[in-house]
């Protein structure tokens, strides 16, 4: 997986949980993963499909998005809450937006797709098309997962027209 | 937290009232959550670009934010819809995805303003003042600045 297509989605990750969860985070783990993603909180994922096509988790501690969810009540949230998998999903797409207007300014052309809650079922589909690299963030309210499964498609991008054959 | 300078309409010195156009509960909340630091009134919620139509007419806000990836209608084409019947609507459009033609497809079917998602409060603060400049009482001061159509 190319690691300059990944590194816009760490900045914009670091950034969002920065000023969401006023925060420091920092990366504790990198792995690869080729089975079906095991969510380990709440998860949300984002598709896109152009270029650059794949779909990317959000995986949270549900103590950790409940502490972002709370920043909106300016009380304590319990993880059960329907606002919790909501807040998930809105970094998720905060996270995912950031990083694709990154990509897109330097040229590469794809559409993102709204956020959806993921379920345990999805979970097993979720990673069995591609090579996933899966990036832990520890923050002060509990870890953070991001999963990015993503391929280019180099030929799409020339956009060669067909070669006529005599 | 900080605290904002309450933004009045200049003919009746009434909050601002304001229209909430995004798809994520979250994110309506964050953003009424900033309307009320800023003294304002949330005037109306809408989840889609229709509903966010309908919603204009019926409350007739002085500003709209509005998330552009919506489901049944997008923001871009709302606003066109919006503008086309109040030609006078101030939309501020408040997205994740700063695509420039994104940008560019949303100023030129009218709306005043971008702001990327996370949004600060005191930027949005900057906005809606630029924005709303000759319907303040009070006169912003270097407000504003960057995109506007």
């Amino acid at each position: 997986m190319r690691m300059d297509l990944i590194q816009p989605f760490i900045g914009s990750l670091d950034a969002v949980l920065a000023e969401m969860m006023k925060a420091p985070a920092k990366i504790v783990d990198l792995t690869m993963e080729e089975e079906g993603y095991r969510r380990k909180g709440m998860a949300a994922s984002v598709r896109f499909r152009g270029q650059i096509e794949g779909r990317i988790v959000l995986d949270m501690e549900p103590r950790a998005a409940a502490k972002v969810a709370g920043y909106l009540t300016d009380s304590e949230v319990d993880p059960a809450e329907p606002i919790v998998p909501e807040t998930v999903c809105e970094l998720a797409n905060m996270v995912i937006g950031n990083a694709a207007t990154q990509l897109n300014d330097r040229g590469f052309q794809f559409r993102v797709f709204p956020p959806e809650v993921l379920t345990e079922e999805q979970c097993a589909k979720a990673g069995q098309d591609s090579e996933a690299t899966i990036l832990c963030f520890e923050t002060p309210s509990g870890n953070v997962h991001l999963n990015i499964a993503m391929r280019y498609h180099a030929r799409r991008s020339r956009e060669r027209p067909p070669v006529s054959v005599p | 937290m900080k605290e904002f300078e309450a933004l009045t309409r200049k003919n009746d010195k009434q909050p601002v009232r304001y229209l909430i156009v995004d798809d994520s509960v979250f994110a309506r909340k964050s953003l009424a959550k900033m309307v009320e630091l800023f003294g304002g009134q949330v005037a109306g919620e809408a989840g889609d670009g229709r509903t966010a139509i309908s919603e204009y007419t019926r409350t007739n806000p002085d500003i709209v934010l509005m998330d552009i990836t919506m489901p049944q209608m997008e923001g871009i084409e709302a606003v066109e819809n919006i503008v086309r019947e109040h030609p006078d609507a101030r939309v501020v459009m408040v997205s994740s995805v700063g695509y420039q033609d994104n940008i560019l497809a949303a100023l030129q079917k009218g709306a005043r303003h971008f702001i990327q998602k996370p949004v600060k409060p005191d930027t949005l603060y900057e906005i809606v003042r630029y924005v709303l400049n000759d319907e303040l009482s009070t006169l912003p001061a270097g407000a504003g600045g960057g995109i506007t159509r």
